[in-house]
């Protein structure tokens, strides 16, 4: 069972491709984070995971169905578009309203209950909300739609720190009350690593890596040691990068077996530092996406 | 769906029929007086008002309802909002759709109604009138401004804004290309389709001196054509003087070159003094004993109904493409 399943999907806009040969698998009961650099594909994959992008190649499935091909399957998917949009004249209470005539799952009490305690007049006119208060109204939306699936394409992008960190523990609470799977992009992976437990990392509108964040963290090393050759690397160690300097050669290394060879000095590494390497390194091959899932 | 779409469209609906609501008083007040008066000089800028407004209202249909009503929503992102609630965007359209031109018909017909009544005893004065001056129910510009042809224009201007508006996504921008887009199809379907939707009728009138009303020339003196008495209450298509062999003469042979006072010649060769009209048309007869005739190709008054109905339907026919064109577009739009 999964929640989302891609295979070689792909976006072509005009002549540019957007997205590439993505495929990957998400599991259900997971916040998962989509993390890439601006243009790496996050919307697009997001987009075509909600069925507002039709996919130029490759197929994918999205809670068992095709995204998008009709009520059914847009009830069990919830979408918040990037910048969150909002209708400006219509106000909170109207917001609701709508929401309550075009779901039939729509969870009333829940929206009414978050209004209320973010501390929203319900009269207020959309328009006037700051750009945290407007994030909140989209997720409230996104949530009492009671999807099994929550997609959210960067929504705290236009957030400063401290409005970030409230709708991020926020829906971090609404997730754990209602057990829905979420996929959330962004490009600061700070973000992600506090409400997420899986990540996928897109660049160049490919996926880099995916997988559980702690089994991440866990199973990549930063290795200094005398200089020496790659190739005399154990075959279970697949590396990331590495830097050569006269005597000394640095080396970032994914491995599940336990780095032994004493040459070594062996640094941890946190969960930025992980994505800025594949981020910063696309021309490595496709590290072994096999054994991740 | 209709909730929402109400909500949003509630104001520019309550603007359009306010306005609607005043005219008809205005028209309800000062239309009894119109009734049994032959002398409309005083009434003229309501007459003209009126039509105008005829030609105004699918304009601001097209460009003030239709264009915003799904632009506004793909230039704020709220498409994105809206078409992931549990919704198909075909129904979301569809519904748009459906109360815009179920709005802009009724708007449009009423103020048909409104001012055909209105007007009617002008327009019956004009419809008996055999001479020039009154323009009656076939002319072009009162035309489209009677009946029910204005509400196949409401629907056409709805469904146009809708469809430009979804093509460019600007809505300033496509507000212009609608306007252009309206002006361009209103000027050409009175000179380009309605005179050919039924087959004209001809007909042949003897040039006789008390068939001839008078002529006309250009400024250099030429005499290019004769009137004639028209058929009542007739769109006249083409009013042609045709030799014996049945070939339009334009400007009239030489023969008849002085029969009438010019201006411009030398004068001793012009007759001396202005001619008498009995001398002019007794001149101008000289046509009609050498095998020429007038020939005068027109729709017939009968056919307003007729050429109404028609107009109603091509235009409701065009709105149906567009609408198809506006669903086959929602697809590809993200």
């Amino acid at each position: 069972m999964t929640v989302l399943r891609a295979q070689g999907l792909g976006k072509k806009y005009k002549r540019k491709w957007a997205l590439t040969d993505c495929t990957l698998e998400i599991e259900p009961g997971h916040v998962t984070g989509l993390v890439g650099p601006n243009g790496a594909g996050k919307s697009t994959l997001l987009n075509i995971a909600s069925g507002m992008l039709e996919p130029s190649a490759g197929t994918i499935e999205v809670c068992g169905g095709v995204p998008g091909s009709g009520p059914e399957q847009l009830a069990k998917v919830g979408y918040v578009a990037q910048n969150t949009p909002v209708y400006a004249s219509l106000s909170i209470e109207d917001h609701l309203r709508l929401g309550a005539h075009l779901n039939p799952n729509w969870d009333a009490a829940l929206a009414t209950g978050r209004i209320e305690r973010l501390g929203l007049d319900p009269r207020q006119h959309a328009g006037k909300l700051s750009g945290g208060q407007r994030a909140q109204l989209a997720l409230t939306m996104g949530i009492a739609k009671r999807p099994e699936l929550l997609l959210l394409d960067e929504p705290v992008a236009a957030l400063d720190p401290l409005a970030r960190r409230e709708f991020l523990s926020d829906l971090m609470a609404a997730v754990a009350e209602d057990g829905l799977s979420v996929v959330l992009s962004s490009h600061l992976v700070n973000d992600l690593e506090r409400v997420c437990d899986q990540l996928i990392v897109l660049v160049d509108s490919q996926v880099r890596i995916a997988g559980d964040i702690e089994e991440l963290i866990a199973t990549h090393h930063r290795l200094t040691g005398p200089r020496r050759d790659l190739d005399t690397l154990p075959s279970n160690q697949h590396v990331i990068s590495a830097k050569h300097t006269d005597r000394q050669t640095t080396v970032l290394v994914r491995t599940e077996a336990p780095i032994l060879d004493p040459a070594w000095t062996v640094a941890q590494l946190n969960l930025e530092d992980v994505v800025l390497e594949y981020m910063s390194n696309p021309a490595t091959v496709r590290p072994a996406l096999e054994v991740l899932r | 769906m209709t909730w929402l779409t109400w909500r949003q469209f509630r104001v520019p609906a309550v603007s359009v029929f306010a306005g609607l609501a005043v005219i008809g008083v205005v028209l309800a007040i000062t239309g009894p007086d119109l009734v049994g008066r032959t002398d409309f000089s005083d009434s003229d800028f309501l007459y003209s008002a009126t039509i105008l407004l005829m030609y105004l209202l699918p304009a601001v249909i097209g460009v003030f309802w239709g264009v915003p009503m799904i632009t506004r929503e793909l230039e704020t992102g709220t498409h994105s909002l809206i078409w992931n609630q549990t919704i198909t965007r075909g129904r979301w359209l569809a519904t748009k759709l459906g109360v815009g031109v179920l709005a802009g018909m009724v708007a449009s017909g009423l103020l048909s109604l409104a001012v055909t009544w209105w007007a009617s005893p002008i327009d019956a004065l004009a419809n008996q009138q055999t001479e020039r001056g009154m323009l009656n129910w076939l002319s072009p510009v009162v035309f489209s401004a009677r009946g029910i042809a204005p509400i196949g224009y409401a629907a056409f201007a709805f469904v146009l804004g809708v469809a430009v508006g979804m093509l460019l996504r600007r809505t300033v921008l496509a507000m212009g290309v609608t306007l252009l887009a309206l002006v361009g199809v209103f000027l050409a379907v009175p000179f380009l389709v309605r005179p050919y939707l039924l087959p004209p009728l001809e007909q042949t009138v003897a040039i006789e001196s008390d068939s001839i009303l008078g002529a006309h020339g250009d400024n250099t003196g030429l005499v290019e054509a004769i009137i004639v008495r028209e058929p009542t209450g007739a769109w006249v298509l083409a009013d042609e003087t045709v030799d014996p062999a049945g070939n339009v003469v334009t400007p009239l042979p030489d023969f008849v070159q002085n029969c009438m006072p010019t201006p411009g010649r030398n004068p001793q060769n012009a007759q001396p003094g202005p001619p008498e009209p009995g001398d002019m048309r007794a001149c101008l007869a000289k046509l009609g004993e050498r095998g020429y005739h007038q020939r005068i190709t027109y729709q017939p008054g009968y056919r307003f109904w007729p050429l109404q109905w028609l107009e109603l339907a091509i235009y409701l026919a065009f709105s149906a493409l567009l609408t198809w064109l506006c669903f086959r577009r929602l697809r590809h739009l993200s």
